[in-house]
């Protein structure tokens, strides 16, 4: 009954997207303010369904309802509460639930927060998230129901797969949903714009803080799914370029030249068009990485289970959504005026420089994801793409960007002096040469990429420390906290994001060069040593998890004689699925992460033991959660919330008169 | 309409017919020209002990297994649960082509994950991979008791290839004569 009623919700949930697709977009046309605000009402209406569908379903997870065929094959009532909870998304079905119900939520959450805009404008921005969302819904209903019933019941459920039964598991899916999701608010507002004609620099500052708040989530969650693969597969490496990866990356890449260009047409009226293309293909790229996720075109280890009815029905929809959108890209596009100019030497062409590299890092992602694809289609053979591809062509065109984001900083709007520039930054840029070569001879690797990591990495640190220098120098005589309250705090996302590349590129490169680890036999007592650690083997006995079993190894670490932790990796069997699973133990730290994981049984005494250590590891997160920092900063810029205010009188002014 | 507005989606439909034409693509499916044919013969260093040399031709007389794989192949990582599964349940054994790969990695990655291999052999340059046609780790061959390739399985396996495609051959090869 319970997965009846869940099932039902979501049709009603369908019928109201599909209210909310339709009459405000007629409201709009025939400026009825009525039909209008019919979008706002279905908006919320639809959440209210989506959500109840959602906890029922939850339900008979919790409750290991092994009727409903969904939870059969992905809990058990072993399973732990909370992984019970996450089973519901860790699946194909439940996750696009979540999808569906993610763009809810960033819909009412618009339908709320952007009260001040015309109204006319708000009805078209409702009617293209209902598009969207009658899609999506469609999609689950049609060829994905997570409420189907397995009868008879089984009396027990397959278990959800180990590898998700992790606390990274958790929280990942979710970010980056909110991620993905978040910037067909972008999206939906280009479009709205496109459709209205109006395009000024004003729709660039609506769109600005939520394309940043997603960039946010997506930023978070690629980070957390990172930090998942680096403890939880065992292996220690932390990016693979696997096409799923890549799939939150592409957007990950655009959002981010989305942001920037946003900023230059909000200041300065310049990239208009180019600014809306961004914010479509920002979107199709969500778009495009479920279709991969989800279709089977491409072999991936995250790859979902495959359905070529699913497959079709989700291509139809990128086609429809992408294609009308560029459709309407080409018809109105070429109206818009030129907008701001700026000469060749200005912030508005660095600006645009980095805009376009990453558009092109993001086609170089693109084609090596879908090479193997393109060859197979072409009959010229399948092939797979590996990590060498990407780093071959990820590296060199990324550097010339992070240099600029640099540079950019330090260059005037409109036009600048190539002089002045060279002086500003020149001799920054040569220090940074001479550090990074030093650093890497300091470390004992001159290789060409620790230099050119360790170059990179110090002349945004160098730069960081000139742009805070140069801002704080501006109004000289006031008190520090008249100059720090002075400071806007997009600039300070600005720089806190920035300082978080230079940051995550150390840790990149340190890792890359000075990792070190071996693999060593340890029978009780036995002892090993590896970068001034000594490793006590104290055996390991057998412990009883809630769904599996596991032998847990325990180990002493000294450092140098002082005692220094304990650590306790795991072998973990799963009863439920038959699966062996490896649990690290790490003993997290600022300059190196020690890893420690626990290999075969040789005998009754002796197991394999393998212990690494990751130099600067966490200074990757630490780049990433600085980027997310700054992100929040930018977002909680003081200044939209004042034009949100100045924004409504004016906008009541307009229509009364 | 000027026509550089048009690029964006020119480029988008040519991308869309690929994903379509990819639908009807399996990239497991590979038609092989080698099903039907003997497998090809090789002598390579065994990875735990590499003075010994192994080849098809210790093989004849049983039905089994030839999983080409390699450290450094993530889906390797997941389809090695449902490998150890299945030699675990001793229906077939299964011989390991380490695929363009370094030994001591791959000794690493038998020990972290089980080692589902009666033996593996080591194919360091991939010469041996080129006989085979492989176009990507991880590629498992079935091979009759006569060293007739009988079927490719390119990517993965998982728990169905094993039960509803692997198991049923591998039944039918065994009871044949």
């Amino acid at each position: 009954m319970i997965a009846e009623l869940g099932h039902f919700a979501l049709i009603l949930a369908l019928v109201l997207s599909i209210v909310q697709a339709i009459v405000p977009m007629v409201g709009a046309a025939k400026n009825r303010i009525a039909l209008m605000s019919v979008g706002r009402s279905a908006a919320h209406g639809q959440l209210l369904f989506i959500v109840i569908s959602y906890v029922l379903l939850t339900y008979a997870f919790i409750t290991s309802d092994f009727s409903v065929k969904l939870a059969a094959s992905h809990s058990h009532t072993q399973t732990p509460l909370i992984y019970k909870i996450t089973g519901v998304w860790g699946n194909h079905e439940g996750s696009l639930l979540l999808w569906a119900m993610t763009l809810s939520v960033w819909t009412v959450a618009v339908s709320i927060f952007s009260r001040s805009l015309p109204e006319a404008f708000m009805a078209r921005v409702m009617g293209v998230l209902g598009w969207i969302s009658a899609g999506f819904i469609s999609f689950t209903l049609f060829t994905s129901n997570p409420f189907e019933r397995l009868l008879p019941a089984v009396a027990e459920g397959r278990d959800l797969n180990p590898l998700l039964q992790d606390p990274g598991m958790i929280i990942h899916p979710p970010l980056l949903y909110m991620g993905y999701v978040g910037f067909s608010v972008a999206f939906a507002f280009a479009i709205a714009a496109l459709l209205t004609g109006r395009f000024d620099a004003a729709w660039a500052r609506w769109s600005r803080p939520w394309t940043t708040v997603a960039w946010i989530f997506l930023t978070a969650g690629i980070a957390v799914g990172s930090g998942w693969a680096y403890y939880e597969l065992g292996w220690g490496g932390w990016w693979f370029w696997d096409p799923v990866e890549n799939a939150s990356f592409m957007p990950w890449l655009l959002g981010t030249a989305l942001m920037h260009s946003l900023a230059v047409t909000e200041k300065r009226g310049a990239f208009r068009s180019w600014t809306l293309l961004l914010a479509i293909s920002t979107f199709s790229m969500s778009l495009l990485g479920t279709f991969l996720v989800r279709s089977g075109v491409i072999t991936s280890v995250h790859a979902f289970a495959v359905d070529p009815a699913r497959g079709l029905y989700i291509l139809a929809l990128l086609v429809l959504v992408i294609g009308i959108s560029l459709v309407l890209f080409a018809w109105r596009a070429p109206k818009l005026a030129g907008g701001g100019s700026f000469d060749l030497v200005s912030r508005d062409s660095s600006l645009l420089a980095n805009n376009v590299l990453l558009a092109v890092v993001t086609g170089a992602v693109l084609l090596g994801t879908l090479y193997p694809l393109f060859m197979d289609a072409l009959n010229l053979g399948k092939i797979s793409v590996g990590p060498p591809y990407f780093e071959a062509v990820f590296v060199p065109l990324m550097a010339p960007v992070v240099i600029l984001m640099m540079v950019g900083p330090f260059v005037r709007w409109k036009r600048d002096g190539v002089a002045r520039i060279v002086r500003k930054v020149g001799p920054g840029l040569l220090l940074s040469v001479v550090i990074g070569v030093g650093w890497a001879f300091a470390i004992g690797h001159v290789t060409w990429r620790t230099v050119l990591g360790l170059s990179l990495a110090a002349w945004v640190l160098l730069a960081s420390a000139k742009l805070l220098q140069e801002r704080f120098a501006d109004r000289p005589g006031t008190a520090l906290a008249v100059r720090l309250r002075g400071i806007p705090g997009g600039w300070w996302g600005m720089w806190i994001a920035h300082l978080g590349i230079g940051i995550f590129i150390i840790g990149v490169t340190m890792i890359g060069s000075l990792e070190s680890h071996i693999d060593v036999r340890m029978s009780e007592g036995q002892r090993a040593e590896l970068g001034g650690y000594t490793f006590v083997f104290r055996g390991a006995k057998f412990v009883e998890g809630p769904n599996y079993e596991a032998a847990r190894g325990l180990i002493e670490v000294f450092r140098g004689d002082r005692p220094w932790t304990t650590m306790t990796p795991e072998k973990r069997f799963y009863v439920a699925s038959a699966m062996p699973m490896t649990q690290v133990s790490l003993d997290i730290g600022p300059f190196r992460d020690l890893y420690v994981s626990l290999g075969d049984q040789l005998d009754a005494e002796t197991w394999l033991v393998n212990l690494h250590i990751k130099p600067f590891i966490s200074w990757i997160w630490a780049g990433c959660v600085l980027m997310g920092l700054g992100g929040i900063f930018a977002a909680s810029d003081r200044r939209y919330r004042r034009l949100a205010e100045r924004a409504a009188p004016a906008d009541a002014a307009r229509q009364a008169g | 309409m000027k026509a550089k507005f048009l690029v964006p989606l020119a480029i988008f439909l040519a991308l869309a017919g690929f994903l379509g034409y990819g639908l009807t693509l399996n990239p497991s499916v590979v038609p092989s020209p080698l099903i039907g044919k003997p497998a090809p013969e090789f002598r390579l260093a065994k990875l735990d002990a590499p003075d010994e040399r192994f080849g098809v031709e210790d093989m004849r007389g049983e039905v089994w297994l030839l999983n080409v794989w390699a450290s450094w192949c993530v889906s390797c990582r997941a389809e090695h649960p449902y490998l150890v599964e299945l030699a675990r349940s001793g229906g077939v054994p299964v011989i390991g082509l380490n695929y363009k790969d370094e030994s001591d990695a791959a000794l690493k990655w038998l020990r972290d994950h089980g080692n589902p291999y009666v033996a593996t052999v080591t194919d360091n340059d991939g010469r041996v991979g080129i006989e085979y046609g492989v176009y990507g780790t991880p590629e498992t061959f079935l091979i009759d008791r006569d060293g007739v390739i009988r079927y490719k399985h390119v990517g993965p396996i998982n728990r169905d290839t094993v039960r509803k495609v692997l198991m049923p051959m591998i039944a039918e090869l065994s009871s044949a004569g």
